[in-house]
């Protein structure tokens, strides 16, 4: 018999894993974009389960919020031709197959080993121990890290924020030839002279 | 049965292998591509926060923090360069990138 824990493991484990097999089998990139979100949520499940709180509702708010959500605006912006996407797409499949399974090979003789050594398993320091989750949240345990020990990354990590939203406006933003558009120099150098033609109209006489 | 720190592992090693293996099989499509490259980084992100939990260090969670940040940048860039190249091109195929000019 499972435990509640084991069960609810194994339930988004399964999803996550399906999830993320449709995100790459699937015919359509709009599938693929919702079989990814998907596969995020199911990962927040697990997330969760592991105690990292504030992780899981991050990758909820960020990832299927925002991130899935651009794919998705840009898979449906772009008019997609896949019958030619298409054309020729099996041919490294082998290729891909190998590297995978000798990939998963290794990963699975790591696996089964034992993670750590256990002379330095007893020996590993734990600079930021975890602080029991009846006494500090999680947010507030990882809000005492980030703010104070790493600042400098967390500022870092600000600063490629910034760079990556003004590179993604810069890359996309397009001027079209005409669009009348405001000139604020224009509007203002406008004087009497310029702007008010004083016409005489004979009576009796439309212009 | 216990939920250990190797089920969570296996279940990133899978995300990850499925994430290699989408680049290989969807070569055409750069969009697929790009969202293999989500899946790996979310597989190491459950790396990382498996072993915060289970070695009990904090510093796995402010890892996987500063990773979705990064692929967020990256996706967000991504995709930007992705318009600009459909908007020149009229295709994504990527075939197409190497004659990077005009």
């Amino acid at each position: 018999m499972l435990g509640l824990q084991a069960t609810f493991f194994y339930f988004f484990a399964l999803i996550a894993v399906g999830g993320g097999l449709m995100v790459v089998f699937s015919r359509n990139p709009v599938h693929s974009v919702l079989f990814l979100i998907l596969t995020f949520v199911a990962a927040a499940g697990l997330f969760l389960l592991t105690g990292a709180e504030f992780l899981a509702l991050i990758l909820v708010v960020v990832y299927v919020g925002a991130v899935a959500i651009l794919f998705l605006f840009v898979v449906m912006m772009l008019d997609l031709d896949m019958g030619r996407m298409k054309k020729g797409a099996l041919k490294y499949a082998p290729f891909g197959a190998i590297i995978g399974l000798a990939l998963l090979a290794q990963l699975v003789i790591a696996l089964s080993g034992s993670y750590l050594a256990p002379s330095t398993a007893t020996t590993l320091a734990t600079p930021m121990p975890i602080p029991p989750l009846d006494q500090v949240t999680n947010i507030e345990a990882l809000g005492q890290v980030l703010y104070t020990r790493y600042i400098l990354f967390f500022q870092i990590a600000g600063l490629i924020l910034f760079v990556a939203m003004i590179g993604a406006i810069v890359l996309t933003l397009r001027h079209k030839e005409g669009v009348r558009r405001q000139s604020i120099p224009v509007q203002v150098a406008r004087n009497p002279k310029t702007a008010i033609e004083i016409v005489k109209v004979e009576s009796g006489r439309g212009l | 049965m216990e939920v250990g720190l190797g089920h969570y592992l296996t279940v990133g090693a899978i995300l990850f292998v499925t994430g290699v293996f989408g680049i290989f099989l969807n070569r055409k499509n750069i969009i697929t591509i790009l969202m293999s490259v989500e899946l790996i980084l979310l597989s190491v992100n459950i790396n990382f926060v498996a072993f915060s939990a289970f070695l009990n260090d904090l510093v796995g969670q402010v890892f996987a923090l500063f990773i979705l940040t990064v692929a967020a940048a990256e996706a967000a860039i991504g995709l930007a360069i992705l318009v600009v190249f459909f908007r020149n091109r009229g295709s994504i195929a990527v075939d197409d990138v190497n004659t990077m000019k005009g």
